[in-house]
């Protein structure tokens, strides 16, 4: 690790004062990848902002029909909300398969988006229940909000404080699992409610998280895990690595499609 | 006091392992220390045009830096203590092992220089400001075709082959081929495996110039034999002015034993700094430069007879060496493996060839199994192949076969003293419940999952070696244990022992043997190890030899202090030696009531006021040397039952029952940790462990625990276990060895449980990691109409 200058914020508003004209600062929101990308000596930033010490930033709360959970909510806080559990329990079941223990005792929903990675489990559930991004500037949708691996709308000094799910009538996410990592190779979650039927994979696509509009459709007819289950996505899209070929991630999207269809 | 042998005692280590008291190499530290970072070849192959170090050796903090050229003519290069004779006759290619890089770097990971600083993150920025200037090379990864390469890695093996080894009768072999009634063949890949033992490796040395010695704290399996190839063949130091320290050290798994570059390196800079420097390896180092395991490629065949009896076995391996000759990298495929091909079975013919090569790979030894996993999955996985080709079940081929007979001499050199393969295949078909397989397979179709059952008989030959048959073979050590019992005058005792203990529970076990010889209570003996300083000698821990071999040479001294307590007991009791019996702790004239307990025998020895001083010496202290006289051959009986997900190609390892002769057991649950560690990495093997290199450029692609698969509980099922006791028929202790057996048996059970569970589908093999992918892949070609032969 290099070295770099530790500044503790108390508050959204203290954070975004922090961060302005360092030269190149980034919010620390759990650091369970920051810090392993700095311990490997593979990120430089000059300055870190903790934003553990910012309480408004954590809790999790129903407002209307929306489930509403702080930037700075744990993992393991979202897998055991009672809330949660009665509201929207696919989020906490995906929060469970988050990591291993300690990764989800550090671990934030505000962190795992803004890093955008393309196997991460959370941009899944996001983008596939429809969810806002509220930043200290706006409100940002999940449509929005992803642009490609690690890429996000967010600007720079714009700081995530709380993700707004609109609360599904059902929904669920199903993940395999890459062995060594336990990132998804693939994940897809799926949902139905107000705003139609939406489903999103992660871990799968090139671009990073991604709707599959075929499926969705084909659930707004029929909502039964045989509608997607015959449904193939396009294998040049996809990632292939050591753990699975492009063939074979296509081929699990259907499958772990009709079996969160089946799930919810 | 009660038999201590037998007993599930505690261990007495964990206390402090489980508190944190523990004291790893990395918890050593001295007044003045500096600490070490080794610039690593970022490329596989490469000629090193020049270094240049003027900028980092400016940097803040740096002590030294030392590259090659500082070593070059100063110092030996790593030996490799195990010569091989090619088929002709030949020496096998010894090419120099440097302790950092000279001219040229031959894999990702190798040392290229040493840097020296006030801390480690100095160390390691200056590593930064190093320029090296390179001349990239083409690479030699593949095992299968480095022979065939148009690059040598060692200009003395233009075709990258280390030697050509061969063990049987090639006569035989054929003309029992000629006359088979079938030949079931195989293609083998065993994958190359990272032995990632819990604490990195890690060092510290230093130079006292009051009395000019060395003190080298290491990770290490074997501190003797490391202090004597580091003075003997590589630094010239006297062996005497050398101390080896292993402290408590945080598994090993064969990565251990070796000498390394990193740890010669520190001790010979440690007087030309005159500091204390100390390197501990972070995990990607790790990875990179710890020595690999396994990485064979094999065609083997087996000729049966109409009665599915094996006529004989032919087995043709391609044995990846990596960059340079680690250790003991040379007898791993050839000694340890060719020698085990007969297996479980009365094959009246093995014929075996052995071709090791060179690569731009990491070192490649022995780990956990050691040669033995290699040999017994090529015959395993045979079996099994060979029972479908004949129609027969995996338990009925195993049994027709089985050596029924002791001592038994098989046709590739070894002799089983001791065994009984029925009894135990009797008793894991009972447990594993074979008899209700079919109804969970018609159980596991219903929820669309692929059932398949796998077995595997092992064998393998431990208690690592009679001396003089490893001699004619090659081996350039002795392979002894020495062992000091010293009594205290409170009749407390310390027992020294050349076994080293990283996880295996020797000041346990150890304690037991100790306690049932001399009568006294576990607590009140302890047992040190891992200090040249300190123990006689030894040869270390590897090979399932610690109590063959080691728990031996304790017994040994054990009964010189009983030999000498029964002297001086019989002038306490006014007796003839010869009438003084010694059980449970005390000396009695036989036949009588007139006794002396052990610890006030230990008392008159160091107070000898009333001791028969003319012909005996004071004190109660003894070492003993046990050389074996014939290797120990644990076996056993795997079975297992994985489900596989037709839909991912998932498979998930549902089922495991274990059955070991070990020979006697000392401690009953030491022994099951032994064997669940040992069947947890054999898994690993089989499903999950990968170490995989890019075929062009020999970089390392599994480099980290993002991308190389450990195994994990959830990845396991329960075990169940059970022991058959056919004892050791040449050691004192009847004990044959439990370290490695899990490893060595649970890879080819459960392959070939993957293997029969997609039968069902048309997929005919599989090779290691049966990965989710790797199984769909096979599902999705088996369902291609070209796919059928």
């Amino acid at each position: 690790m290099y070295t770099f200058n530790y500044h503790k914020a108390t508050s959204a508003s203290s954070a975004t004062a922090l961060i302005g004209g360092k030269a190149d600062a980034k919010f620390l929101a759990g650091g369970q990848s920051l810090i392993a990308t700095m311990k490997l000596r593979l990120a430089e930033p000059s300055d870190l902002i903790d934003l553990a010490g910012a309480a408004e930033l954590k809790g999790i709360k129903l407002e209307g029909d929306k489930l509403v959970i702080g930037a700075m909510t744990t993992h393991a806080d979202v897998a055991v909300d009672a809330l949660v559990k009665s509201k929207f329990p696919a989020l906490g079941a995906l929060a469970e398969l988050i990591g291993d223990r300690q990764v989800r005792n550090r671990g934030t929903i505000g962190g795992s988006l803004a890093n955008n990675d393309p196997a991460a489990d959370w941009p899944a559930a996001v983008l596939g229940s429809g969810a806002a991004i509220v930043t200290n500037k706006r409100s940002i949708s999940a449509d929005d909000f992803f642009r490609g691996m690690y890429e996000t709308a967010l600007q720079e000094g714009e700081l995530i404080t709380a993700v707004q799910f609109p609360i599904a009538k059902r929904a669920a996410y199903m993940k395999f699992k890459q062995p060594a990592s336990r990132f998804a190779i693939v994940g897809v979650f799926v949902s139905q409610g107000a705003g139609g039927v939406r489903l999103a994979v992660t871990g799968a696509a090139q671009s990073g998280v991604m709707r599959v509009k075929a499926m969705e459709d084909a659930l707004a007819k029929s909502w039964s895990a045989d509608a997607v289950k015959g449904i193939k996505v396009d294998a040049s899209d996809m990632n292939a690595d050591l753990h699975a070929s492009a063939a074979y991630r296509a081929h699990l999207v259907s499958v772990m499609a009709s079996r969160a269809v089946a799930a919810s | 006091m009660s038999n201590a042998i037998g007993q599930r005692l505690e261990r007495k280590e964990d206390y402090r392992f489980l508190t944190g008291a523990g004291q790893y190499t990395d918890d050593v530290n001295f007044p003045n220390q500096s600490y070490a970072y080794f610039l690593r070849s970022p490329h596989a192959h490469a000629v090193i045009k020049s270094i240049d170090h003027t900028k980092a050796s400016a940097a803040p903090g740096v002590v030294r830096i030392f590259t090659g050229k500082d070593i070059d003519g100063k110092m030996g290069g790593l030996p490799c203590g195990w010569l091989i004779t090619d088929v002709n006759g030949q020496p096998m290619k010894e090419p120099p092992h440097p302790v950092l890089a000279i001219g040229k770097v031959r894999f990702v990971g190798d040392q290229v220089a040493l840097v020296i600083a006030e801390t480690y993150s100095q160390a390691k920025d200056a590593a930064e400001l190093i320029e090296v200037d390179y001349d990239v090379l083409p690479a030699v990864v593949d095992t299968g075709s480095a022979s065939a390469s148009k690059t040598a890695v060692h200009d003395i093996a233009p075709d990258n082959v280390c030697y050509v080894w061969a063990l049987g009768d090639k006569a035989a072999v054929d003309a029992a081929f000629a006359k088979a009634h079938k030949v079931t063949r195989l293609h083998i890949e065993n994958n190359r495996l990272i032995p990632n033992a819990m604490e990195t490796r890690g060092a510290n040395a230093h130079y006292s110039r009051a009395d000019e010695s060395y003190t080298l704290y290491v990770s290490s399996q074997n501190p003797h034999v490391e202090r004597l190839l580091m003075t003997a063949f590589v630094l010239g130091l006297p062996e005497h002015k050398v101390r080896v320290i292993a402290p408590d050290v945080g598994g090993g798994f064969g990565s251990k034993i070796y000498l390394y570059g990193e740890e010669t390196a520190l001790v010979w800079a440690s007087k030309m700094v005159n500091r204390p420097i100390k390197w501990t390896c972070e995990r990607t180092e790790a990875f990179l430069s710890d020595a690999h395991g396994r990485d064979h490629v094999t065609e083997a065949e087996l000729a049966l007879d109409k009665d599915g009896n094996f006529l004989a076995l032919r087995v043709d391996t391609t044995a990846n060496m990596g960059a340079y000759l680690s250790t003991f990298a040379s007898c791993i495929p050839t000694i340890l493996y060719a020698t085990l091909l007969a297996g479980q079975y009365k094959t009246p013919a093995i014929h075996c060839t052995v071709k090791a090569v060179f690569t731009n790979t990491a070192p490649v030894d022995a780990y956990r199994g050691a040669g033995r996993p290699e040999a017994t999955y090529v015959v395993e996985r045979l079996a099994s192949a060979a029972a479908r080709d004949m129609g027969l079940s995996q338990e009925e081929i195993r049994r027709r076969n089985f050596i029924t007979t002791f001592p038994y001499a098989t046709p590739v050199a070894l002799t089983y003293d001791t065994g009984d393969y029925i009894s135990i295949m009797n008793k894991a078909t009972k447990l594993a419940d074979v008899a209700g397989y079919e109804a969970r397979k018609k159980a596991s179709a219903a929820k669309g999952k692929l059932r398949g059952i796998g077995y595997a008989s092992y064998i393998e030959a431990c208690g690592l070696a009679p001396s003089n048959i490893a001699g004619a073979l090659g081996a350039r050590a002795g392979l002894f244990e020495a062992g000091e019992v010293r009594v205290h005058p409170t009749g407390k005792v310390t027992v020294f022992t050349g076994s080293h203990s990283h996880g295996q529970g020797h000041e346990t076990t150890f304690a037991q043997v100790v306690s049932s010889k001399l009568g006294i209570p576990v607590e009140d003996i302890d047992i040190v190890h891992g200090d040249t300083g300190r123990v006689p000698f030894g040869m270390g821990t590897y090979g399932s030899r610690s109590l063959a071999v080691g728990g031996s040479a304790i017994v040994k001294a054990a009964d010189k202090i009983i030999a000498k307590g029964k002297k001086i007991a019989a002038h306490l009791l006014e007796a003839a030696d010869t009438d003084i019996e010694f059980t449970n702790g005390e000396f009695k004239v036989a036949g009588t009531d007139k006794k002396k307990t052990f610890a006030e025998v230990a008392l008159t020895a160091y107070v000898p006021h009333n001791y028969p001083l003319d012909k005996l010496e004071p004190g109660l202290n003894e070492n003993a040397f046990y050389d074996p006289t014939n290797f120990t051959y644990p076996a056993g009986t795997y079975i297992t039952e994985v489900e596989i997900d037709s839909e991912t190609g998932e498979v998930k390892v549902d089922k495991f029952t274990a059955v070991d002769d070990f020979g006697n057991i000392i401690n009953p649950m030491i022994v099951e940790g032994q064997v669940h560690g040992g069947i947890t990495q054999g898994i690993g093997q089989a499903l999950l462990e990968n170490a995989v290199y890019d075929k062009e450029t020999g970089q390392l692609l599994s480099a980290t625990y993002m991308d190389y698969a450990m195994p994990r509980a959830d990845n396991l099922p329960n075990y169940v276990l059970d022991t058959t006791c056919t004892p050791c028929t040449h050691n004192p202790l009847g004990v044959k060895g439990c370290g490695e057996a899990g490893a060595i048996g649970a890879p080819a059970a459960i392959m070939n449980a993957v293997v029969d569970a997609l039968a069902a589908v048309g997929v005919k093999d599989m090779q290691m990691p049966a990965s989710s992918h790797r199984v769909w892949e096979a599902m999705q070609r088996a369902k291609m109409p070209a796919a059928a032969e």
